[in-house]
C-alpha cells in the first residue's frame, strides 16, 4: 500500500489502540480515587437562594437536576448499605427552593427524611418543616396533609395533630373521603395496626416512586410480622397453659396441634421463639434488619 | 418600507445558508436523548423534565444566536464593506436596520418553532395524549421570542458604534442585569443611602426586565398564564424594541463608515 | 451651474484619531470642482490623496467636516439621487453566499422595477461583464478580477446617468483592464457621467476628457490632460537602428539610450533635420520620429514631491 492510502488505516490503528490505552488508564486512576476519598458525595453549594440566584431564569431546570441527583444519591445510599444520609436535607433544601411546586420531592423527601435509620435521615421535625414548607408553596395539593398526618402519626407519635392534619386535609375537594374518617379514628384511639395498614397501604397504591413502594411495602410486611407473632403469642399462652412451658419452636406448636403448618413471615421464613417464649422474626429473615422500627411496646 | 423588507429576506438567506439552523439538529438530539433518559432513570417527573429542558435549550440556542449574530448584524457588514454598495442604493440607513432586525428576527422565528415542534414531540413520546393544558408551554415559547427580540434590538444598537467583542459583553451584560430587575427595584438594605435607593428603583424601570418573559415553572406545572400577561409583555416588549432601534437608527445614521 | 453632474463646493473631511479622539487629521481640504454633463472625469492622485474620500463623501458614506455637494442638483443627503447614481467602491466584497445573478437581483429590488425588467436587466449586466458563465457560483469563490466585474454590473444596472466608479481596474490584469475601459467608453457613447478615481496615469490619460488631480488631501489641478501638463513639447524623439561601420556618430550614440542595436534619441525641434542626416550618413536604419511631450507622469511626480517638501519643512518647522 502506498502511504497515502495507508494513512486511514494508520489512523483507524491510533484510535483502537489510544483507547485501549486510555480505558485501562481511567480504571486505574478510577481505583486510586476510590481509595482517597471516603466520602464521595459532596455538595459544594448549599444554599438555596444563591443557587437560585446563579441560575439566571433556569431555575426549574436546575430544581430538575437536583432532584435527579437527590433521587440518586438515597439509592446509591441504600446499594452501599452506609446509614449517613447527611446530604438528604440539603438537596431537598435546594431543591424546593428551585422550584418550590416539585411535588415529588416533598412526598419523598419527607418520608425518608422521618424514616430512621437505616433507610432514612432520621429527621422527622425536620420533614414536618419540609411538608409545611410544601403546603404553604401547594396549598391545592391534599396529599400533603395526608404525608404530614402519616409523620405525626408514625414517627411523632403525636395523634391531636395528625388528626388535625388529616382533617384539614379533608376540607379540600379532592380529597379521598377515608381522610375525615381517618381523623376522627386517629383522635379517638390513637395508633392502631388497622390505621398503620391503611395508611400504609394507601402510599403504595397512591405512589408511583419505586422507592416509595418498596419502603411502604416492607412496613405493611412488618405490620403482617406482628400480626403473626402475636397470634403466636397467643397461641404460646394457650402452649403453656396446657403443658405448663411456653414453647421453643413453632414446630411444638404445630406437635401441640394448635396449628396446622409451621406459619411463615411475609417472606417465607419461619418464625422463631427468643428465650423468653415470645414469638419473634426468624433473624435469617431480611425484615429482622429492618424489625428495629419496630421495637416499641403495642 | 418594502425595502427594509428587501434586506430583512436577504439577512435571512444568508443566515440559512450560513447553515445557522443546523442548530436544530443538536436541539433534535437533546430532546431526543432526554424523553429516552427520563423515562428509564425514573423520577416522576418526566413531563416538568421535557418541559423544563426544551424550554431551557430553546432560550439558551435562541440567545447565542440572538447575541452572537445580531452583534455582528452590521459590524460584519461594516467589515466586510459589504455595505458600501447597499447604502449607495436608494435606502435609507434606517430602513437598513430595520430590514437587519426582521431578518434575524424571522430567522429566529424559525428556529423556535421548529424547535417548539421538537418539545412537543417529546412531550407526547413522554405521556402520550397531549392535554389542552399543554397549550401553555406555547404561550412560554412565545414569551421566549419576545425576549430574544429585545436581545437582538439590544445587539443591533451595540453593534452600530463599537467593537464586537464588547458588543457581545453589553448585550449580555444588559441581559442578566434585566432578570435582576426586580430584586434591584425591592433592595431591602438599611445601610443604603435613599438617594440609592431612588436611583437603583429608577434604574430598575429604565432596564430591560427580562424575568417579565420567565414562565418556565408555570409551564413546567401546567400552570395557565393569563391572557392579559401575554397582552402586556407583547406591548412591552414592542414599545422597548420600538425605543432600542430608534437609538440604534440615530447613532447608524451619524455615523461614518471605514 | 446647468450642465453640471456633479458640484462640489469646498468639502473639507476631518478624521479625528489618538487618544480620546482629540486630535485631527485633516484628509480633505476645501475641494471645489464640477463635473459636466456626460464627460469622463478622471481623479488622480497618490494613495491616501483623498479620492476615495471625495467619492465616499459623494455617496453619503461618510459625512463632511465643511462643504457642500449636489450630484444631479439635488444635495448629497437626499437619499432618492442615488436612484440615478451608480457607484463601484474601492476593492468590492460581497455576500458571500450569494451567487452573481441573486446579488444582482437584490440590488435591483431597491429600484421600482417590475420582475419581468428585474430577471431582464440582470440577465443583460451578467452578459455585459462577461459573468454568464458564473451566474451560479457563489460569489466567496469568485477571484479579484470576477468580483472587480460583479461590482461594476451592479454599479450599472438601473441605468444610471452618474457612474461613480471607486480605482475601478485595481487588481485587474491587462485584459480585464481593456474590458473595463471599453465599457467606461460605451458609457460615455450612452452619454453618462463618469466619475473615477486612479492611481494609473495611462488609463487617465486614454480616458478622460478632463482629469483633476488632487495631492495631499488638496486639489491641486482640474483640466483636460494635455493642458493641465502646461508644456507642450520637449521636442523630437528618434528611434534607429545602427549596426556599426561607417562614419562613428559617436557623439550622437553617447546621448542616446541603447537596447542592443536599437537606439533612442531626444533632439531639440530645431536640430531635428541636421541630426537625421548625420545618422542616415553614418549608415543608421531610421525606424520613427515622435514628438515627445511632458508626460502626465512627470508632472504628477512633480506634484508629489513638492508637497511632500512642504510637509516636511512643516516639520522641520514646527506649526
Amino acid at each position: 500500500m502506498s502511504a497515502p492510502k495507508m494513512r486511514p488505516l494508520l489512523l483507524g490503528v491510533v484510535l483502537v489502540a489510544g483507547f485501549a490505552g486510555v480505558w485501562r488508564l481511567q480504571r486505574g486512576i478510577d481505583a486510586q480515587i476510590v481509595s482517597l476519598h471516603q466520602e464521595q458525595d459532596e455538595l459544594v453549594l448549599r444554599s438555596g437562594p444563591v443557587l437560585k440566584l446563579m441560575s439566571l431564569e433556569y431555575a426549574p431546570l436546575l430544581a430538575d437536576l437536583y432532584w435527579t441527583r437527590t433521587v440518586q444519591y438515597y439509592g446509591s445510599k441504600n446499594t452501599r448499605a452506609e446509614h449517613q444520609l447527611d446530604l438528604l436535607w440539603p438537596l431537598l433544601d435546594i431543591t424546593t427552593t428551585l422550584d418550590p411546586n416539585l411535588l415529588p420531592a416533598y412526598r419523598f423527601g419527607s418520608t425518608f427524611l422521618a424514616e430512621p435509620a437505616p433507610r432514612g435521615a432520621g429527621m422527622p421535625e425536620q420533614a414536618i418543616e419540609f411538608l409545611n414548607r410544601g403546603i404553604r408553596a401547594n396549598p391545592d395539593y391534599w396529599r400533603l396533609y395526608q404525608d404530614l398526618g402519616f409523620i405525626y402519626y408514625f414517627d411523632m407519635r403525636d395523634y391531636g395533630k395528625a388528626s388535625s392534619a388529616f382533617l384539614e386535609g379533608s376540607k379540600n375537594p379532592k380529597a379521598l373521603p377515608w381522610m375525615k374518617v381517618l381523623a376522627a379514628r386517629v383522635s379517638e384511639r390513637g395508633e392502631s395496626r388497622e390505621t398503620s395498614v391503611f395508611l400504609w397501604n394507601e402510599v403504595y397504591n397512591s405512589t408511583s416512586d419505586a422507592q416509595l413502594k418498596k419502603n411502604a411495602l416492607t412496613h405493611l410486611r412488618l405490620l403482617r410480622g406482628q400480626e403473626d407473632c402475636e397470634q403466636l403469642d397467643a397461641l404460646a399462652e394457650e402452649f403453656g397453659k396446657r403443658r405448663g412451658r411456653r414453647p421453643d419452636n413453632v414446630q411444638d406448636l404445630v406437635n401441640a396441634g394448635l396449628i396446622p403448618g409451621a406459619p411463615v413471615d411475609p417472606l417465607g421464613f419461619v418464625y422463631v421463639f427468643d428465650a423468653d417464649g415470645f414469638a419473634q422474626l426468624n433473624p435469617a429473615s431480611p425484615l429482622a434488619k429492618d424489625q428495629p422500627i419496630y421495637q416499641r411496646p403495642m | 418600507m418594502s425595502r427594509a423588507a428587501v434586506v430583512a429576506w436577504n439577512t435571512f438567506r444568508e443566515a440559512v445558508r450560513d447553515r445557522v439552523l443546523y442548530n436544530l439538529v443538536f436541539f433534535a438530539l437533546l430532546m431526543f436523548a432526554a424523553a429516552i433518559l427520563v423515562g428509564q432513570i425514573s423520577i416522576q417527573i418526566e413531563q416538568i423534565v421535557i418541559v423544563t429542558l426544551g424550554l431551557s435549550a430553546i432560550s439558551v440556542i435562541g440567545l447565542l444566536m440572538a447575541v452572537f449574530i445580531g452583534v455582528g448584524l452590521v459590524s460584519k457588514e461594516m467589515d466586510k464593506r459589504t455595505l458600501y454598495a447597499l447604502l449607495a442604493k436608494p435606502v435609507r440607513r434606517w430602513e437598513f436596520l430595520l430590514g437587519k432586525f426582521g431578518g434575524l428576527l424571522l430567522t429566529l422565528v424559525v428556529n423556535t418553532a421548529a424547535m417548539a415542534a421538537g418539545l412537543f414531540a417529546a412531550l407526547w413520546y413522554v405521556k402520550h395524549p397531549l392535554e389542552r393544558g399543554d397549550a401553555v408551554v406555547l404561550v412560554a415559547v412565545y414569551f421566549i421570542l419576545l425576549k430574544l427580540a429585545l436581545v437582538v434590538a439590544l445587539a443591533l444598537l451595540f453593534s452600530c458604534y463599537t467593537t464586537p467583542l464588547l458588543a457581545i459583553l453589553f448585550t449580555a451584560g444588559l441581559y442578566v442585569a434585566g432578570l435582576f430587575v426586580n430584586e434591584m427595584r425591592d433592595l431591602q438594605s438599611a445601610t443604603m443611602a435613599p438617594g440609592m435607593k431612588a436611583f437603583l428603583r429608577w434604574l430598575s424601570y429604565l432596564l430591560p426586565n427580562f424575568s417579565n418573559f420567565d414562565v418556565m415553572a408555570a409551564a413546567a406545572h401546567g400552570r395557565a398564564i393569563p391572557a392579559m400577561l401575554a397582552a402586556q409583555n407583547t406591548a412591552y416588549a414592542a414599545l422597548y424594541c420600538a425605543i432600542v432601534l430608534a437609538a440604534a437608527a440615530t447613532v447608524f445614521s451619524r455615523r461614518n463608515l471605514k | 451651474m446647468a450642465g453640471a453632474s456633479i458640484e462640489i463646493e469646498n468639502l473639507t473631511k476631518d478624521y479625528p484619531f489618538g487618544f480620546l479622539h482629540l486630535k485631527k487629521r485633516r484628509s480633505l481640504e476645501g475641494l471645489t470642482m464640477t463635473v459636466e454633463d456626460g464627460e469622463v472625469f478622471g481623479f488622480l492622485g497618490p494613495n491616501g490623496a483623498g479620492k476615495s474620500t471625495t467619492i465616499k463623501l459623494l455617496m453619503g458614506l461618510i459625512f463632511p467636516t465643511a462643504g457642500t455637494a449636489r450630484i444631479l442638483g439635488k444635495p448629497i443627503s437626499d437619499i432618492e439621487m442615488h436612484r440615478d447614481i451608480g457607484y463601484l467602491p474601492e476593492q468590492p466584497y460581497f455576500y458571500d453566499y450569494l451567487t452573481a445573478a441573486e446579488l444582482l437581483d437584490y440590488f435591483a429590488r431597491f429600484f421600482d422595477l417590475t420582475a419581468a425588467d428585474r430577471r431582464e436587466r440582470v440577465e443583460r449586466m451578467l452578459k455585459k461583464v462577461g459573468l454568464e458563465t458564473a451566474r451560479k457560483i457563489q460569489l466567496r469563490k469568485y477571484s479579484k478580477g470576477m468580483l472587480q466585474r460583479v461590482g461594476l454590473a451592479q454599479a450599472i444596472l438601473h441605468d444610471p446617468k452618474v457612474v461613480i466608479l471607486d480605482e475601478p481596474m485595481s487588481g485587474l490584469d491587462p485584459l480585464g483592464r481593456r474590458e473595463v475601459r471599453d465599457i467606461i467608453l460605451e458609457l460615455k457613447r450612452q452619454g453618462r457621467t463618469i466619475l473615477f478615481s486612479t492611481h494609473i496615469l495611462g488609463d487617465a490619460e486614454m480616458l478622460c476628457d478632463r482629469v483633476g488631480v488632487i495631492v495631499g488631501g488638496r486639489l491641486r489641478g482640474v483640466g483636460a490632460p494635455d493642458e493641465i501638463v502646461g508644456v507642450k513639447a520637449h521636442g523630437m524623439e528618434i528611434l534607429f537602428e545602427y549596426a556599426g561601420g561607417g562614419g562613428e556618430p559617436s557623439r550622437l550614440l553617447s546621448g542616446a539610450t541603447r537596447t542592443g542595436n536599437r537606439y533612442r534619441l531626444q533632439v531639440e525641434e530645431g536640430e531635428l533635420y541636421a541630426t537625421l542626416e548625420q545618422l542616415r550618413g553614418a549608415g543608421a536604419k531610421i525606424l520613427s520620429v515622435t514628438q515627445v511631450k511632458a508626460s502626465l507622469e512627470e508632472y504628477f511626480m512633480h506634484l508629489v514631491e513638492a508637497d511632500r517638501a512642504q510637509a516636511a519643512a512643516v516639520e522641520v518647522y514646527g506649526k
